[in-house]
């Protein structure tokens, strides 16, 4: 029997559990010996002109090496944007000069010999920062009354799509619209951000730091210092999570490789979380307008979602997030006429980037709280209208208005199965008595259907490298260019080679993230990995097979065509010939038995599901709570089901907190009110029930595998499910709409209103 | 100042600032890095380690403060064979850990929990660990490895005692 598809536990954990992982802070290597501590000075003012820097007394401070302020590092070219779209009068110096734009701009670098010392030191810097209005919303940035940058002449940062024609819903027996803010939350990886760095005789750069996919971090870094690339050694050590947040290189890290060099000594550099809630990237930040109309019957017959993206200060990744929300406007849906459009928005803020999921939330949030309001309006179960307007199953490509093509889905057959597993009659059924009886505890039911595109080709292309080598020992090495940070892949990736080799998984060592030895890799995002990494894994294994072959038809005198796998030795038998064989160890005695491959994928997959959230609501207090989450969630074959099942649960806990808890907060005047843990409500054990899992497996023509994505799923379906559930239970007092996060003052207050509107 | 203490196991004294944090000290002066710090307002638990039989957040104990003291941090957990701790062997069983941060303070809070209450329902495993925070598991992974951990007794509540991690 096939190891693929089987519960096999981890073999990254033992270590984990005794010794603990090694992260970027936990690094102890001879070329870090007497490293500095790098201590960044941030701006405490969201927008201003930036009067003066005065660094003296920071540098008579006790340990300081040295300080370095805007006009310490000249030579350094600004960082590009890498966006065509962005106007490059947007571009970021690394040290703010002229002005401050968001509470966490870097004002200045204090370098000490102690980790204490550096924080002492940097609160002497003295920064005097003229006051300017802050921008903090999309709607003051719009306006371009304040610009962030007066050169650019606009806030607007980049554009996307054209008005709906104004006959767009010309015809539609209901139009229903709604103004909806899809929040912007914190990643919040366990670890903050790390980055080390030292430079060796030879004149290359080892720089160590947390990320989702050395390459790409390798590449930027080399280009904003002006390296050649040959002269950067990236290693990515054990990664606490990244959720997105840990794409790519944040400047930081370049900053700490160029301050190496000046010094002449290795540099680290550890953020506290306070400093992580304001310096890492923050994810969503949506402002959404959705316009939905179609008939009585519950058909949908147009569907428009008008977006806004907050993208911070400068720009970053979440420049582009509207385009995979508007790509994925359409969602499983068959409404004839989609129209999106978006602008992308600059605020005295810290900037937008990719949050599990990156953009595809977003897009399944404004259509599944649409269709909810579409149900409400006509007075249809919101059941019925999904079902009444889902692309029926498909295993031909799908096209839709939007522009996305779905490799294959069963979108009814997902919302069924979740229904049922939900006991969705019965809920309805103790939600009527529960409003006939007028309890104060009412029960709310939500549901959601998604479908989001993974694997896509983000640039860097949708393909994957490995490299796979048995050794005489009876031992194999895989290279991935993928990165887990989490996720498994030591496990998985000797699955799938274990799985064609007959190597036990525990024989086999999977190795990432160090550029050196893999020079290329599209690191671990969007849901890629299994898809592009686990094929290539596959697929190298298939070559080593037949360079096996030859070699051992060689080495046996038998045509290779008679030489067949022989899982039980691990290596190769003569067929019809029994006692005849060689194992893949053997082989590699006199020579390197390896083979490096490249998987590349024709095409991005859908995967799919659909949610129920059951939710209990005080109508006094406001207070919500989620009973249950039960979820079906189509990822394709499924290689190790407790790998994505914990992918899984952990999407839900990230979705279900976007929609009761979770939210970055600005006062008017930019200040952060969330920048520790005691503020920024992080979901908590407590706040959460165990889940219900469903499984359905649709599998993928896309690669070898059948295989789709699973890292996103559970957050794109559960946050609309959450919220639909919430909005459910108290839609008998007169509520419509509330915004996420469904706080109970949100909730409370939204009561008192409608009841108010109901009794004039 | 001199600060003296046993660490899973071993008797050590050291000259340390009186500032630094007993987390600081587990991690830079004894090199034990097993021991995270995910924040800075003792919200995330990642720095949990036991205390004189009693769960602390190190990240919020100076080190002066646990001047003779008995600490266990995660790498003091397995047998002297390297037997796993019963809720060690637990998380691995039940995947209760992906990216590994929140581990090594979940592991011993975890513990905590088992030492108040050896045979805890989930809601009891879940407001146990409410001080703990993971942004991988969605904590259902865990709650099910805490209560596989119960399943073997005693032991599950308990660090190893000094003499059996000095053997």
């Amino acid at each position: 029997m096939s190891i693929l598809g089987t519960r096999v536990v981890r073999t990254e954990d033992p270590l984990f559990l005794t010794r603990g992982a090694t992260y970027t802070d936990d690094l102890v290597d001879d070329r870090l010996t007497g490293a500095l501590h790098a201590t960044f000075v941030r701006s405490q003012v969201a927008h201003g002109r930036l009067l003066s820097v005065d660094a003296s007394a920071a540098r008579e401070a006790p340990g300081v090496v040295a300080v370095f302020t805007a006009e310490d590092c000249t030579d350094l070219a600004p960082i590009p944007a890498g966006l065509p779209m962005v106007p490059p009068a947007m571009i970021r110096p690394w040290l703010a000069t002229d002005a401050v734009r968001f509470v966490g701009d870097i004002v200045a670098v204090v370098l000490t010999e102690e980790r204490y010392q550096g924080e002492d030191a940097a609160e002497l810097v003295s920064v005097d920062v003229d006051p300017l209005p802050a921008v903090v919303t999309t709607a003051d940035s719009a306006r371009d009354e304040v610009l962030l940058f007066p050169e650019a002449g606009t806030n607007v940062m980049a554009a996307f799509g054209e008005p709906a024609p104004e006959d767009f819903f010309v015809g539609c027996e209901v139009v229903v619209t709604q103004r909806m803010v899809n929040q912007r939350v914190a990643p919040v990886p366990l670890e903050t951000r790390a980055a080390a760095a030292a430079w060796g005789e030879d004149g290359r750069v080892t720089i160590w730091c947390t990320n989702q996919g050395a390459q790409q971090a390798k590449g930027e870094i080399a280009g904003w210092l002006g390296l050649d690339p040959a002269r950067v050694h990236l290693v990515t050590p054990d990664v606490g999570g990244g959720f997105g947040a840990k794409i790519g290189a944040d400047p930081e890290y370049a900053f700490v490789a160029w301050l190496a060099q000046q010094a002449g000594r290795p540099v680290r550099w550890t953020e506290s979380r306070s400093e992580n809630l304001v310096g890492m990237l923050h994810g969503r930040g949506q402002d959404q307008v959705v316009t939905i109309g179609g008939r009585r019957d519950g058909t949908i017959e147009a569907y428009s979602l008008v977006v806004d993206q907050d993208c911070g200060a400068y720009p970053r990744v979440g420049i582009i997030l509207p385009t995979l929300t508007m790509l994925m406007a359409a969602a499983t849906y068959a409404f004839p006429k989609v129209h999106a459009q978006a602008r992308a928005l600059a605020t005295n803020t810290t900037s937008i980037g990719a949050y599990r999921g990156a953009g595809r939330p977003e897009a399944t949030a404004a259509v599944e709280r649409s269709i909810d309001l579409f149900a409400a309006e006509i007075g249809m179960d919101p059941a019925e209208v999904r079902r009444k307007n889902l692309v029926p199953a498909f295993s031909e490509p799908h096209t839709t208005p939007s522009g996305a093509t779905y490799d294959s889905g069963e979108y009814v057959a997902a919302l069924d199965k979740a229904l049922e597993a939900a006991g969705y009659a019965e809920l309805r059924a103790e939600q009527t008595r529960r409003r006939e009886r007028g309890d104060v505890r009412q029960l709310g039911i939500g549901l959601s259907t998604y479908v989001e595109i993974t694997g896509a080709d983000t640039g860097l292309g949708a393909a994957e490298s490995a490299e796979l080598e048995v050794h005489p020992d009876g031992t194999a090495t895989v290279l991935t260019g993928t990165s887990p940070h989490g996720q498994g892949h030591a496990t998985a990736w000797a699955m799938l080679a274990s799985d064609q080799l007959g190597i036990p998984v525990e024989k086999i060592t999977v190795l990432h993230g160090d550029t050196d030895r893999i020079p290329r890799g599209g690191g671990t995002m969007g849901s890629r990995s299994l898809q592009q990494g686990g094929a290539a894994v596959h697929q190298a294994a298939t070559e080593l097979i037949e360079v096996a072959k030859q070699r051992a038809a060689e080495q046996l005198e038998a045509d290779p065509a008679d030489l067949q796998v022989d899982l039980t030795s691990a290596g190769l038998s003569v067929r019809g010939t029994p006692g005849a064989g060689i194992t893949f160890a053997q082989l590699a005695e006199k020579e390197p038995l390896v083979v490096q491959t490249r998987f590349e994928a024709a095409a991005p997959t859908f995967p799919f599901g659909a949610h129920v959230a059951v939710v209990e609501v005080d109508v006094e207090s406001g207070k919500a709570e989620l009973q249950r989450l039960v979820a079906v969630d189509d990822a394709g074959v499924i290689v190790n089901p407790l790998l994505a099942e914990g992918q899984r649960h952990g999407g839900f806990a990230q979705g279900v907190a976007q929609a009761l808890l979770e939210e970055v907060l600005y006062d008017a005047d930019g200040n952060p009110q969330t920048s520790t843990l005691a503020d920024y409500p992080f979901v908590s054990a407590t706040e959460l029930p165990s889940f219900e899992l469903v499984d359905m497996a649709t599998p993928t023509p896309i690669n070898p595998l059948g295989a789709k994505g699973i890292g996103e799923a559970g957050t794109i379906g559960s946050t609309p499910a959450v919220h639909n559930a919430v909005i459910d239970a108290v839609a008998h007092l007169g509520v419509r709409h509330v915004d996420m996060p469904t706080t109970p003052m949100r909730v409370w207050r939204a009561i008192q209103q409608a009841q108010q509107e109901g009794t004039h | 100042m001199k600060v003296s203490m046993t660490v899973n196991g071993q008797q050590r004294t050291d000259e340390v600032e009186p500032r630094l944090l007993l987390a600081h000290y587990l991690r830079e002066v004894c090199g034990l890095k097993a021991t995270n710090i995910g924040c800075d307002t003792t919200s995330c638990g990642a720095c949990t380690v036991v205390v004189d039989g009693l769960t602390v957040k190190s990240c919020t104990v100076l080190a002066a403060q646990a001047d003779g003291a008995q600490v266990t941090t995660l790498e003091g957990l397995a047998g002297p064979d390297g037997e796993l701790h019963p809720v060690q062997r637990a998380f691995r069983e039940e995947h209760g850990l992906q990216c590994g941060f929140c581990t090594p303070g979940m592991v011993m809070a975890a513990i905590g929990v088992l030492a108040d209450n050896p045979d805890p329902s989930d809601r009891e495993v879940r407001e146990g660990l409410e001080g703990n925070l993971c942004r991988c598991t969605g904590y259902h992974n865990i709650v099910r490895a805490v209560r596989t951990a119960a399943q073997a007794g005693p032991t599950a509540g308990q660090v190893p005692q000094a003499q059996e991690v000095q053997a």
